[in-house]
């Protein structure tokens, strides 16, 4: 047992990567003996060598374009995307081969993969270094999406990750990489598609990933003292999403909000409560709400990123909201 | 050897006649490249007939190119291919039946129908995949040929494109990262003339290809594409350097698109009938045989021909033959 940054976890996840599978490399900009802007990659080219911990020049389209071509013939490429909002540069290699691979190929290739990547607003980079976009990756079949908000999350999901025979995209929030946590010496391989109820309540089940976990966590304490027990959910992955442990925690508290940092207009809160609606509308005591960003560019300024990123007060005014608690009483 | 050495065509070009290839693998080169032309052939005379359905990209009069780049190959390189792939399928040994049965959308073809003709894989015969993404194939083989430098592996990747690939930024980025990694990989350009209806000097001022392989640091060679020995000698030579540990050789291999961009395709808007029938009296079949005249005895090739036309005909036997895949098959493979 021991107290871990997030960042360290990363790390740590690739490191045993790399030590226990010679098929896994790491391909990326300053990953090397630089270490990461981000320091998640920091000694790990002292380490496993530049050869498996491999400098690129800034090309998107290559890293992730010939990460495919490696992992179709046996590797299994790690591929750090800097920043989320970059994986636009590299999107066919992700949405059209990586993601399809296996299956127009009739199952004769496989492009195992993990993209690891961060993103999220609360360190004023602007608007193209706060994108929040793993909703996208939803609505392509064939890769798996994870978004871990522990440390002991982030080694037990990526090792099942770097082991699954489909590409993984791996979003780590950037406001996590200092957050620390209790980290247990053997770490079990998290299956993906399970979630993990984070807080028990009563009056309203909150679902969430990421860093957006925690600030439920935080809007829970502060409901806790109006008097409102709230239920948090990691689901942990979105795909596959544990859509039955949100149903089963519904069948409980009977109402719903999904937070999320990405933009609520097309975000994947709609996809989580379109299939609560359908699979369990004899649950629901209320409409399901979505806590998320507004749909904006993250601007730069703290006053008007404050306006439109989805936070615990935003979560907080959902669950009253969702139990009909007039905004006064905040 | 400095670079501008490299490039003069004698480094790349060797004098040998007949590319050095015994009578038996001359008899290989013609019975590829015939069994291409009459895949090509036969397989748009069924789509006509409405037997297939789909986009259909012919390669007819860019069969030197694959088969000269292919004859360069040991069975376990690997190949990567573009939308304009059966060629390429056919002169890596993919299964003529099962390619059928594949454009056909049957159960018996290479991908079980979920691949269709732009999508043909044969892992086997390391044909690793086309990509109708204009120049995913090349970063497609940059990845394999990095997999290869990675596990010390022998084996090296030829990426097939086409010249509307060259305005892509992913054209850029795969020859770039290749160099500057030293990847056994050989790009192959092959200069058709046309992006769909754009002609190539319409999309870049400099008509050739190959000289940017300069500003990446590498040869650039311009071939034939419509001599098969030019097309082989050169390959030979790039992926005898790539498994030196050299890096990867921009070939490019001037040819000329007999078809339109795909079956359908509205030729007449952009070019004139007498400039296709034009450049179809330099066949590079006929070429080859001409080559070869003195060394194939009468009969040979004629022999040849026949033997390809009859399992042509038991290709598409066995396609119409074959059942189409189990309904069940399209939620397979995927999550």
């Amino acid at each position: 047992m021991q107290e871990m940054t997030f960042v360290e976890a990363v790390r740590e996840a690739q490191a045993e990567a790399l030590a226990s599978d010679d098929r896994v490399f790491i391909m990326g900009q300053e990953i090397g003996e630089y270490g990461g802007v981000f320091r998640a990659t920091e000694g790990l080219a002292e380490r496993f060598g530049t050869h498996r911990v491999r400098d690129m020049p800034i090309a998107e389209q290559s890293m992730l374009g010939a990460g495919v071509g490696a992992a179709v013939m046996g590797m299994r490429p790690i591929v750090e995307v800097m920043f989320m909002d970059f994986i636009a540069c590299g999107m066919d290699a992700i949405v059209s081969h990586a993601a399809k691979m296996r299956y127009m190929s009739g199952d004769q290739m496989r492009a195992p993969m993990v993209i690891r990547t961060q993103g999220g607003s609360g360190t004023h980079h602007g608007s193209q270094h706060s994108q929040t976009l793993e909703s996208w990756f939803l609505h392509v079949p064939g890769l798996a999406v994870v978004v871990p908000s522990t440390p002991s999350d982030v080694i037990g999901l990526f090792r099942t990750s770097i082991e699954l025979d489909h590409p993984v995209l791996f979003v780590e929030h950037r406001a996590l990489y200092r957050t620390t946590g209790t980290v247990p010496d053997q770490v079990e391989a998290i299956p993906l598609g399970r979630g993990v109820q984070r807080r028990y309540g009563d009056d309203v089940t909150v679902a969430a990933v990421g860093k957006s976990v925690r600030q439920a966590l935080i809007a829970a304490r502060q409901l806790d003292a109006e008097g409102v027990s709230v239920e948090v959910i990691d689901l942990r992955t979105l795909v596959p999403m544990d859509v039955d442990l949100v149903l089963e925690s519904l069948s409980r508290t009977h109402r719903l909000v999904v937070a999320h940092e990405a933009v609520e207009r097309g975000g994947w809160a709609g996809e989580l409560i379109s299939r609560v609606v359908a699979e369990g509308f004899d649950e629901l005591d209320a409409p399901p709400l979505r806590a998320a960003s507004l749909a904006t560019p993250v601007p730069f300024a703290r006053e008007l990123e404050a306006e439109m990123i989805c936070d615990e007060r935003l979560i907080a005014r959902r669950v009253r909201e969702c139990l009909g608690m007039p905004e006064s009483w905040a | 050897m400095g670079l501008r050495e490299m490039n003069r065509e004698s480094a790349f070009r060797t004098s040998d006649e007949l590319g050095g290839l015994t009578d038996r693998r001359l008899r290989e080169v013609f019975r590829l490249m015939y069994t291409i032309r009459r895949f090509e052939v036969t397989t748009e005379r069924a789509h006509l007939d409405g037997d297939l359905y789909g986009p259909f990209h012919s390669s007819m009069g860019q069969e030197a190119v694959s088969v000269g780049a292919c004859m360069a190959l040991r069975p376990d390189d690997v190949v990567t291919s573009t939308h304009r792939g059966h060629g390429h399928a056919i002169a890596k040994g993919a299964d003529l039946g099962r390619i059928c049965a594949e454009l056909w959308g049957r159960s018996t073809g290479y991908c079980q129908g979920k691949g269709g003709s732009m999508h043909i894989v044969s892992m086997e015969h390391g044909f690793v995949g086309q990509s109708p993404i204009i120049g995913g194939s090349g970063l497609l083989a940059t990845g394999a040929a990095l997999a290869f430098d990675l596990t010390k592996d022998s084996r090296a990747a030829v990426a097939f494109m086409g010249d509307g690939a060259v305005g892509q930024g992913v054209f850029h980025e795969s020859l770039n990262l290749a160099a500057i990694w030293r990847l056994p990989v050989v790009f192959i350009v092959e200069n058709n003339g046309f992006a769909h209806s754009f002609r190539a000097e319409q999309m870049q001022l400099n008509p050739d290809v190959a000289p940017r392989a300069e500003g990446y640091g590498i040869p650039g060679v311009v071939v034939d594409g419509i001599d098969v020995l030019d097309v082989y000698r050169v390959t030979r030579t790039a992926i005898e350097r790539a498994r030196r540990g050299d890096g990867p050789t921009l070939i490019e291999a001037k040819c000329y698109r007999w078809r339109g961009h795909n079956l359908g395709d509205a030729e007449h808007l952009y070019r004139p009938r007498e400039e296709v029938e034009k450049a179809r009296r330099d066949d590079p079949i006929e070429r080859f045989k001409q080559a070869v005249s003195d060394r194939m005895p009468d009969g040979t090739l004629a022999a040849i021909e026949s033997e390809v036309d009859g399992a042509i005909e038991a290709a598409v036997r066995f396609a119409n033959a074959s059942p189409p895949p189990d309904p069940g098959v399209a939620l397979e493979g995927s999550f």
